[in-house]
């Protein structure tokens, strides 16, 4: 008889590719599956996600702790896990991100216009006001005709998709057994419709949601039904104040995914390059054999504040954020390496850190300055279709908003009082 | 407790109070409770308190006066609890009294439930009711139930606290009153502080209680300061779970309330008086389960007008429940229909302008009560 002591185990291996110094540690450059604009338009977002945070964080909740009205989570320091991972991911791709996926949303193509106006709540944001800041999302409705095939004799079916990013859920831990779900949907399209460009699922949180019941809820469903879902945990050593040890006493997250007979591997996600080559193989792999999952752990540390309401520094001592930061940090690796190739330079950096700068304040003041949503959404998307009672409602509000123009002022307003006509 | 109440027939309910040797108001309650205060601060030792150091008092002192009792949820150690409340526990009493957990509700709940089961009295702090959700199987399933189920041998005394309603500029998902969906439950208790004295009295009766508790705090009055009498801030001071306050005597109209809607409440209803010159009563419920129905009938009676003021969903709410026991106990003394004034039904929007109108405003509760007294 012999107990499995997990002391006994040897720890999973870090995955990677280049060092602190931004020089390539086992492989050539050329092995390396990206060109040198990828790195830069990478290094870009990964800058720009650095100053919009700085400029984020500058809202600070008052000396008192009270809340300001934007509160949210801030990713400074995760770049390097959001922006590489993303990079390997294809526009059919779906997304279940957590809250400190800002650089997804980036790589994916969200605008600091779409940012803003959510942070801003104003009348360009995809999800009308209604959504905590940094709730980010967007669909991009798609029709795919699905036709009888001889291997699936369905009936004619039309499906309506909505890809890309799923609109993030303050509720933590949820969207794991979601991108199951939708994994398992993507797996019957293929089915259903061998055209289909191949399509995976990308699930994004932390290593505290990985505590949660719906982790461990949603990776064993995954595998019993054999779902492209590739999860991605970064373990940034912190949930707002816990650290990993009060967390969890096994091999970090990736030590479960073996425990559901997942393919697991754990990834240095300060190194840019390690995470991209992670995210493509096991993309491919997802996809292989008619899909199965797998499970990225990403090693990182938080340097941001777990958001702008917590002061983080009452229970890390200051020394040991400055230091790691001083130590590592993803954007500055890939900085070193782009220095290192003769692809960037200081006056460069100053050009883009300037620009950034400049479009980031820009957007602001825009988002501040713009519109607020049309006075039917106050009313809009309880449910699909707007009920008798509400429908009732807005027409009382017409009629009172008619009868005394002058008490109302609805400049503020998109569309002004036409704004309460439904579409 | 009321509850068994629910099932006597009005007539009895009424004959039942007239026999009852004390007064239905006595005179104490009659005082408006401010005045009290204020009466209270000049000759004693009032204090003005806020509602967050008096929960963290309430814990301290129960803690200190049971072994078997200690706290646990997320961050309330080593960080003092998201909210502070648990401020100071951790240095006093150590880390076996005070657990910082995982991000597992499901699981600290369930740890909290089984060692209540066990004989030990456990504080299970939620870091809002809405990750609650996460173990809500284990308070209503477990928790609530196996005392019955195990013909009363297994004991349950567990407290479930935390942050309950909305609060500012979180949205959906982190903005729900739960106070019905425990309400609803058959074998929890349920309690909804307001004052600092509620706080401190309410949630020393929770974890003196034997059954499982959920006192349902709110986050917006965790700083706001109260006046504290000299008996509250003493450490034998507990509030009978079940009885209501009459915060404000009135004679033209009942205004039923719980948590932070009663400081709304009273803030309208001296602008009634003001405008108006309305005697509006006001009852802070103070205890959802069980509900204090002979203190908002007797009440009802004396004003035959009766408005629910409350932040949670307008469908199958508090609210909903005492405008059917008005129904069914204070029928014939209703001079007009009862009303309510509650939250809108619409998943809390975050935008600040939209966020307001989803839920009473002192202003609200002036109009509606000024529509009900047809002013």
């Amino acid at each position: 008889m012999a107990f499995i002591n997990p002391m006994d185990t040897p720890g999973i291996p870090t995955y990677r590719v280049m060092d602190s110094d931004g020089v390539l540690v086992g492989q050539s450059r050329s092995e390396l599956g990206f060109t040198n604009e990828d790195a830069l338009s990478w290094y870009r977002n990964m800058l720009t996600g650095w100053f919009f945070s700085l400029y984020y964080d500058g809202l600070r909740p008052d000396a008192d702790g009270l809340l300001t009205s934007r509160y949210g989570q801030v990713s400074a320091g995760e770049e390097g896990i959001s922006v590489g991972s993303a990079a390997a991911l294809t526009p059919d791709d779906v997304v279940f991100a957590q809250y400190r996926e800002t650089g997804v949303f980036q790589q994916r193509g969200f605008t600091l216009k779409q940012f803003m106006s959510q942070l801003f709540a104003n009348a360009n944001d995809n999800g009308r006001g209604r959504n905590m800041p940094v709730h980010y999302g967007c669909a991009y409705p798609k029709t795919v005709r699905i036709t009888p095939s001889p291997t699936s004799p369905m009936l004619e079916l039309e499906w309506t998709l909505t890809e890309a990013q799923h609109t993030i859920s303050s509720t933590l831990a949820t969207q794991i057994p979601q991108a199951s779900g939708a994994a398992y949907a993507l797996k019957l399209q293929a089915l259903q419709n061998p055209d289909k460009p191949p399509a995976i699922v990308a699930c994004y949180f932390g290593e505290g949601a990985a505590s949660e019941g719906d982790f461990h809820a949603g990776l064993n469903i995954a595998a019993t039904r054999s779902c492209p879902v590739v999860f991605i945990c970064r373990n940034n050593g912190y949930a707002i104040s816990t650290p990993t040890l009060e967390q969890y006493r096994g091999d970090g997250i990736a030590s479960r995914g073996v425990g559901y007979g997942i393919d697991t591997i754990r990834v240095d996600g300060n190194d840019i390059f390690a995470v991209y080559e992670t995210m493509k193989a096991a993309r491919g792999l997802a996809l292989s054999g008619g899909g199965r999952p797998v499970l990225i752990e990403a090693m990182s540390y938080r340097v941001s504040h777990h958001s702008t309401s917590d002061d983080s520094f009452a229970y890390r001592a200051r020394v040991e954020v400055e230091d790691w930061k001083r130590r590592d940090n993803p954007i500055i690796r890939l900085r070193k390496w782009l220095e290192n190739e003769g692809l960037w330079n200081e006056d460069l950096e100053r050009q883009a850190r300037e620009g950034i700068r400049r479009d980031v304040l820009r957007e602001f003041g825009e988002a501040e300055r713009a519109k607020k949503p049309a006075i039917r959404f106050a009313f809009e998307d309880v449910y699909e279709e707007v009920t008798e009672e509400v429908r009732e409602q807005m027409g009382e509000l017409k009629r009172i908003l008619e009868e005394y123009p002058e008490e109302y002022d609805l400049r503020g307003f998109e569309g002004g009082i036409k704004g309460l006509d439904e579409k | 407790m009321a509850s068994p109440r629910l099932f006597r027939p009005a007539a009895r309910l009424l004959s039942s109070r007239l026999s009852a040797t004390r007064p239905a108001f006595p005179q104490t309650a009659c005082t408006p409770s401010i005045l009290r205060f204020r009466g209270y601060a000049t000759q004693n030792g009032t204090k003005e308190v806020t509602v967050r150091d008096a929960l963290n008092e309430a814990l301290a002192e129960e803690l200190e006066r049971n072994q078997k009792t200690f706290i646990l949820g997320e961050e309330v150690a080593q960080y003092n609890g998201a909210y502070k409340v648990t401020r100071g526990l951790l240095d006093r009493f150590g880390p076996k009294r005070v657990i910082d957990t995982p991000i597992t509700e499901a699981g600290f709940c369930g740890l909290a439930v089984g060692a209540a089961l066990a004989g030990l009295h456990p504080i299970c702090e939620f870091m809002t009711f809405n990750f609650a959700m996460q173990a809500i199987d284990q308070i209503i399933n477990s928790a609530a139930k196996t005392h019955y189920m195990s013909g009363g041998i297994q004991p349950c005394n567990v407290t479930f606290r935390g942050p309950n309603g909305f609060a500012a500029g979180v949205a959906a998902q982190h903005s729900q009153d739960y106070s019905a969906w425990y309400g609803s439950i058959p074998g929890l208790k349920v309690v909804a502080p307001w004052s600092a004295e509620d706080a401190k009295g309410l949630l020393k009766a929770a974890i003196r209680d034997p059954n499982p508790v959920v006192v349902l705090e709110n986050e917006l009055l965790y700083g706001q300061a109260f006046p504290m009498s000299e008996a509250a801030q003493k450490d034998d001071f507990v509030l009978p779970i079940g009885k209501a306050k009459i915060e404000r005597p009135g004679k033209d109209l009942t205004i039923v309330s719980l948590s932070r809607c009663v400081g709304q409440s009273l803030n309208a209803a001296a602008e009634l008086k003001q405008k108006y010159g309305v005697e509006a009563e006001v009852i802070n419920l103070r205890s959802v389960k069980p509900l204090d129905v002979e203190t908002i009938i007797q009440s009802l009676k004396k004003t035959g007008r009766l408005m629910c003021v409350e932040s949670g969903f307008p469908m199958f709410g508090v609210s909903s429940e005492i405008l059917a026991l008005s129904m069914e106990y204070g029928f014939d003394y209703l001079t007009a229909p009862a009303v309510r004034v509650t939250g809108a039904e619409v998943p809390t929007p975050y935008a600040v302008g939209l966020e307001t109108m989803s839920f009473p405003q002192e202003d609200t509760i002036v109009g509606q009560a000024a529509k009900l007294l047809r002013l």
